[in-house]
């Protein structure tokens, strides 16, 4: 399985703004390479990444090629509440990791 | 990324009459194909620049993981937010680099990521706000390569 | 401004092999340890960024791996690293700044990977893993980023002394197509631009490192042969002794400079 990192601050006052950040391991094969015979080696990215907040979507992103191998992503949220911050993947291949990280908000 | 290398490396067989047919240019971006991609999310409607905050080393190490992160004014509040940020270049095989959609709960409307980039060109950040609007930023970069490479042939 | 590619340009490398191949003389003098630099101070401000903070090194990936391996059992023995070796923030802490270290079993110096092949096939009678593996880079770099931050220790006895010797003659010696010796560029033009980048010094203080350029974590000994390649000499192969010799030396070299794996370098 492809090895996730989330770094989520475990505990924080409510309505603070706090920032996420997710690193992926994965090729992010663009399809534009070739062997040394010349032959193309297919596309294998990450497409889709959801982040949810105790289900809610709170951030989406759509990769293409451009997007670096072992594709970072940070963004920020507003703490509301305690709960789950869940983390999706996908992409060619049927590609699909989830990770979890639990929040605290006082 | 390493089209060029890769052709001549194929052209060179082939010279070479080991009969290994050239590697074809695959399809390289324009600048037409940028602004073909902006349209698909702007829907023809004006993009004004301001507002948005491209952040992309104008000289890069290594093309292939350019740090690049993206921050737009707006409060993020249900009424005036940022729902989408749309990356794109004029000269990468691929015009579009990456989107990603916030709302009012993700407090900033910003967000960082590492991305290619083919060679010397320019970024273009275009966010799309919850009135309808768009604004951009551009960042004109120069891609440098290291020496000592893997496929060092060329 | 154009953009490189493929290596060095071949104007430049005509330049270099014209200025470098001219009596600008071989060995040339080794840095003072007080000029020493890590290739960390050779790169841009956001790469050093990358590398500096654990949530945005990619090579942290490979030390989480790293950890899940440490600590599964392996092999027709059913051991884990751990059950010999406990937890590795403790046991492990200067065992990446002191190799490659003397091995009395094969009566030579062996670095982190082959002392690692070593345990697992007499320890846990698993099969030695394949440089640049998934699973070898994980191990590495879970091992060497117990030893961040600390001083490289190699200490050469007489024992070592004859490897060490072969290390620094296959430093200091004109190879390849160029006719080019590493020290020419590592000692002798540091901190000067080839095909637009700074010469860094050579230290490998940050292995196993993330390699942009790669998009993956990889080995000295890869590094190693990208150099050669560069040099159009014929690179030696994985796990020769050749290399281990040159790490010696390249460690050696480096010694008292603190460890920074897993390091981000272009």
């Amino acid at each position: 399985m492809a090895r996730a990192v989330v770094n989520v601050p475990a505990k924080v006052k409510r309505g603070e703004i706090i920032e996420v950040k997710t690193l992926i391991q994965h090729v992010m094969e663009t399809g534009f390479r070739r062997t040394q015979l010349g032959e193309v080696i297919p596309r294998d990215i990450i497409r889709q990444f959801v982040c949810t907040y105790n289900g809610a979507e709170i951030f989406r992103a759509e990769l293409h090629p451009a997007v670096s191998a072992n594709p970072l992503l940070a963004f920020s949220t507003v703490a509301t509440e305690s709960g789950t911050i869940a983390f999706t993947w996908t992409g060619d291949k049927g590609f699909s990791v989830t990770e979890s990280a639990k929040i605290t908000v006082v | 990324m390493t089209s060029r290398r890769d052709f001549l490396i194929a052209a060179s067989g082939a010279a070479g009459g080991i009969g290994l047919a050239p590697a074809s240019r695959h399809a390289q971006a324009t600048p037409a194909a940028m602004q073909e991609a902006i349209r698909k999310v702007t829907g023809g409607a004006p993009v004004r620049n301001g507002r948005v905050k491209l952040d992309v080393p104008p000289l890069i190490d290594n093309g292939n993981a350019v740090p690049l992160s993206v921050a737009v004014e707006s409060p993020m509040t249900p009424s005036d937010f940022v729902k989408a940020i749309h990356v794109v270049t004029e000269r990468n095989p691929l015009p579009n680099v990456l989107s990603v959609y916030l709302g009012p709960r993700s407090g900033r409307a910003r967000f960082a990521t590492r991305v290619r980039l083919a060679d010397t060109q320019t970024v273009l950040a275009i966010a799309q706000f919850s009135d309808g609007s768009f604004w951009s930023d551009s960042v004109h970069v120069v891609v440098t390569l290291s020496a000592c490479l893997e496929e060092g042939l060329i | 401004m154009s953009v490189r590619r493929g290596g060095w340009p071949l104007p430049a490398l005509a330049m270099a092999c014209v200025l470098l191949g001219t009596g600008w003389g071989v060995p040339a003098a080794q840095i003072p340890a007080g000029e020493r630099r890590s290739g960390y101070e050779f790169m841009s401000r956001e790469t050093r960024a990358m590398q500096d903070d654990d949530a945005t090194n990619p090579g942290m990936l490979w030390v989480l791996d790293g950890e899940t391996l440490w600590n599964r059992k392996e092999g027709a023995a059913a051991r884990a690293c751990a059950d010999c070796h406990g937890d590795a923030r403790g046991s492990m802490k200067g065992v990446a700044a002191r190799h490659p270290a003397w091995d009395a079993a094969t009566g030579r110096p062996v670095n982190l990977e082959q002392r690692i092949n070593a345990c697992r096939s007499g320890r846990q009678q698993a099969a030695p893993l394949a440089y640049e593996s998934r699973d070898l880079l994980a191990l590495t770099a879970y091992v060497a980023r117990q030893s961040r931050g600390m001083p490289v220790d190699i200490v050469i006895d007489s024992r070592a002394k004859p490897f060490l010797d072969a290390g620094r003659s296959a430093f200091t010696r004109r190879q390849g197509q160029l006719n080019l010796a590493c020290t020419q560029c590592h000692d002798g033009h540091w901190g000067e631009k080839l095909a637009g980048i700074a010469i860094p010094q050579a230290h490998p203080t940050g292995y196993p490192i993330y390699r942009l350029e790669w998009q993956s974590l990889g080995s000295l000994q890869r590094r190693l042969r990208n150099c050669m390649i560069g040099m159009r000499a014929e690179p030696y192969a994985y796990g020769a002794p050749e290399f281990v010799d040159l790490e010696l030396y390249l460690m050696w070299r480096a010694r008292g400079m603190a460890l920074e794996a897993p390091a981000v370098r272009p």
